[in-house]
């Protein structure tokens, strides 16, 4: 057996040996851990699983030993991935810290910022939110206006953020703040990390169409954060959080493959199928190889990029496509149901018909999350394309 | 496994590109239209083709096969479909070939294969009869009579047919049409009494043919593989060949792409280049990421043919409903969005819209492949 060989099978065993049956079964919105300092399991199996991933270092399995991580090269981190999918393992947590700042501050922070914050991600115990947008800064995220100004060894922070998931129970966020209000839009920009205990951090949640609150508006109120929370150069934020951005696409799919509470399509759709006739079966045929033509790409830019060809052609479009299809997905599932997909709660529906309301409405917010559907097009033409602007 | 091309499948791929840009770009198609050439393919650049190997590449190795598999194979049909080169490729190779490898009795492989690695014979599959294509609806009678076969009905859109030196007709010797069982595999001269050609032109300028047999007596040495029990292997010859057509169609969509997105740089009106028109940049992008989706379909389908692994038929189905429905679309929007000179007969595009027309109907569209990817994932 080749080394390759020998780690799957290393792993195989372990995930088997460690990880708890009710813990490989598809999971539900509500069924996710997020870590950080209020970590809240529901039951022990949750807990077991987060606390061995964990120890094993598997919360970050790619980052370096040092940082808190599990060390692995990317081949061996893919075995990782694709056993547990084999085995159906839930994600032990979710995390943004980890998924998105982490690979930021490993490449863009200094010695100190390392070791204060990736080993206490690595370990879930920090819960991070994202403070970019703005009321007045959407898709065009660099009119943001949030100041920073300096102020001895401290920035003192006012304005507004909007649209941070899950800012009531985050522990810190990374945020983008104007520190150069003379500048070129881009370029006076900065990207600091803010403790959400700071005096002057004002939350309040937003109902969501799907009756969830997903998301807050961040008030600052004269926040003083000390300068050594900025990560990069001071008005050179709009670079790292660039490239944030691009882990962003790394960790949605980690929501799709496998991690996301997404039902299997035909299952649910089984029952009213039965007799639907032939144009309900053409377009749930449709919809299933849409699935099966994304998860393709998905395998085929896993190799090109093991090796080291040039993705960024087909890697632009994941993100569209992904948000585009699962939200077709629960608008045919829904419609397939007819009237009885149209109650999110309450008795006298099954639970398929209930889900199936509520991701309907849940989804609407991926092709405008993370990028709109409208500005991956954009970027499609310019950068792939070269079409002018 | 991968999806991606070995070194040697790069190598072939870059080779046939070089080739048919310099041998058979399309203004060779144009001329062969142009003279009204009656075979519909030039014998000349076809043996060049065979001296470079293609129409051995997927044969076995004992008849000299290149060993590239479906992959290399369906590079050059990739290459081929953007320059719209016609070549008996498909017919003789993928087709015939496949059937007589798979099907065929050591005589009828030794005597054929050779010839075809060769290129020096031409074979036809004859199946469709009604207007869209679907194999278990073949009517076409084959019934025994007197220690001899007989063969009567009628085919159409017979790919290359009027060129062939034998044809392959799938008949059916037992069940009703509509049944998988039933069906059975003729060797044909179409010199033999009682057979009838037909050649009829294409949009795209090349030709098919239209077959009748009228009680063509043939004896046993004629069947491939076993009398009502051939749809297993003709499915499976099938779904290889509708993975090579969705590889031309991608060749197709893929090269009129291209020439579209230079036009929109190129094209100025309203004092600047049309491509800087969002609407226009977002239906482009749509294509592009298409045609993404595709390639990653169409990789798989020809890595499961390679392998002959259980989900082929449906990979088979995904490729080909997908590159169906993206060459209709693509090359609609490559006319609309070069306007006026869209429609004319001195731009190519017309007739990379023409080929991908027919190749959309070739072996089962878009429709005929979500109906079975439906059957096959059990819905
Ligand atoms: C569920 C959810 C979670 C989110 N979480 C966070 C978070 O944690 N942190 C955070 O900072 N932000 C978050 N966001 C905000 C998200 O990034 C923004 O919603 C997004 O960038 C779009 O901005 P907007 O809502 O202001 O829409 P707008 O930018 O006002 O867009 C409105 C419409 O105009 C279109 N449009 C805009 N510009 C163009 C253009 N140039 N060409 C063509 N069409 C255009 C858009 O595509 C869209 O259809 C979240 C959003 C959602 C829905």
């Amino acid at each position: 057996m080749s080394g390759i060989d020998e780690f799957r099978a290393e792993v195989r065993r372990w995930l088997e040996a460690n990880c708890p049956a009710s813990m490989r079964t598809p999971i539900t919105n509500e069924e996710m851990v997020w870590g950080g300092s209020r970590v809240s399991f529901q039951n022990e199996d949750q807990r077991i699983w987060f606390e061995r991933m964990r120890d094993r270092g598997w919360f970050a399995p790619d980052w370096p030993s040092a940082c808190g991580g599990g060390g692995l090269g990317p081949r061996e981190q893919r075995v990782l991935e694709q056993e547990m999918l084999a085995l159906g393992c839930r994600l032990p947590q979710y995390n943004l810290g980890i998924w998105m700042l982490g690979p930021v501050l490993l490449e863009f922070g200094t010695a100190a910022q390392k070791s204060e914050h990736l080993p206490r991600m690595a370990r879930g115990e920090v819960r991070w939110c994202q403070g970019f947008s703005e009321p007045n800064a959407g898709s065009d995220l660099a009119s943001l206006r949030t100041a920073a100004v300096r102020d001895g060894d401290d920035f003192v922070v006012s304005g507004q953020k909007t649209w941070t998931s899950d800012g009531d129970k985050a522990d810190w966020m990374y945020a983008l703040v104007r520190t150069d209000p003379q500048a070129k839009k881009q370029q006076g920009i900065s990207f600091i990390m803010v403790d959400m205990k700071s005096p002057g951090v004002t939350v309040r949640p937003i109902e969501l169409i799907s009756g969830t609150s997903g998301f807050c508006e961040v008030f600052f109120d004269g926040v003083r954060v000390p300068a050594k929370n900025v990560v990069g150069d001071i008005n050179q934020g709009w670079g790292v959080a660039k490239r944030l951005l691009e882990h962003e696409r790394a960790a949605m799919s980690k929501f799709t493959e496998g991690g996301a509470p997404s039902l299997d399509a035909l299952v649910v759709a089984a029952p009213y199928l039965a007799g639907g006739g032939p144009v309900w079966r053409d377009r749930m045929a449709a919809a299933l190889m849409d699935q099966h033509a994304f998860s393709l790409t998905a395998r085929r830019l896993q190799e090109m990029a093991l090796a080291r060809e040039d993705v960024a052609g087909p890697g632009s479009i994941m993100k569209l496509v992904q948000s585009e299809q699962e939200s077709a997905k629960y608008e045919l599932l829904q419609q397939l149901m007819g009237h009885r997909g149209l109650s999110m709660e309450g008795e006298g529906f099954t639970a398929d018909e209930r889900a199936v309301c509520r991701l309907w409405l849940y989804t609407k917010s991926y092709t405008i999350a993370g990028g709109a559907s409208e500005i991956q097009l954009n970027l499609i033409a310019r950068r792939v394309l070269g079409l002018p602007a | 496994m991968t999806l991606l091309l070995d070194d040697e499948q790069r190598m072939l791929r870059d080779s046939a590109q070089q080739f048919l840009a310099t041998r058979s770009p399309v203004s060779a198609l144009r001329a062969l239209r142009d003279r009204g050439d009656e075979r519909g393919y030039d014998p000349e650049i076809w043996r060049e083709m065979a001296d470079l190997g293609w129409p051995a590449a997927v044969l076995p190795a004992e008849f000299g096969g290149l060993g590239v598999g479906y992959k290399g194979l369906g590079a050059v049909f990739e290459q081929v479909g953007r320059t719209l080169a016609a070549t008996p490729l498909l017919s003789t190779v993928v087709l015939a070939g496949g059937l007589l490898a798979e099907a065929g009795s050591a005589s009828q492989r030794d005597l054929w294969l050779p010839k075809i690695g060769a290129g020096e014979a031409l074979l036809a599959l004859a199946i469709d009869e009604a207007p869209r294509h679907d194999p278990t609806q073949v009517t076409l009678r084959a019934w025994r009579e007197a220690g001899h076969w007989r063969l009567d009905g009628q085919k159409e859109f017979v790919l290359d047919g009027h060129v062939a030196d034998r044809l392959i007709v799938v008949a059916r010797s037992a069940d009703a049409p509509g049944h998988r069982n039933g069906l059975s595999l003729f060797l044909v001269d179409p010199a033999a009494a009682g057979v009838q050609i037909e050649r009829t032109w294409l949009v795209d300028s090349r030709h098919a043919a239209r077959v009748r047999l009228a009680r063509v007596q043939l004896d046993d040495a004629a069947l491939i593989g076993a009398p009502d029990l051939a749809f297993d292997a003709l499915d499976c010859v099938l779904d290889r060949a509708r993975a090579c057509v969705a590889a031309e169609l991608l060749g197709v969509i893929t090269e009129a792409f291209g020439r579209t997105v230079s036009y929109l740089k190129e094209r100025v009106q309203f004092d600047v280049p049309i491509g800087s028109f969002q609407a226009l940049q977002h239906r482009a992008a749509r294509l592009y990421v298409e045609i993404e989706l595709l390639r990653s379909c169409l990789a798989a389908a020809l890595e499961a043919a390679d392998a002959g692994a259980d989900g082929a038929a449906a990979l088979a189905s995904l490729a080909k409903a997908r590159a169906s429905d993206l060459g209709e679309r693509t090359l609609n929007e490559a006319v609309q969005m070069h306007g006026g000179v869209g429609v004319t007969d001195v731009l190519d595009i017309g007739l990379f819209l023409k080929r991908a027309r027919v190749l959309q109907q070739a072996f089962g569209d878009g429709t005929f492949h979500r109906d079975r990817y439906a059957s096959l994932r059990g819905f």
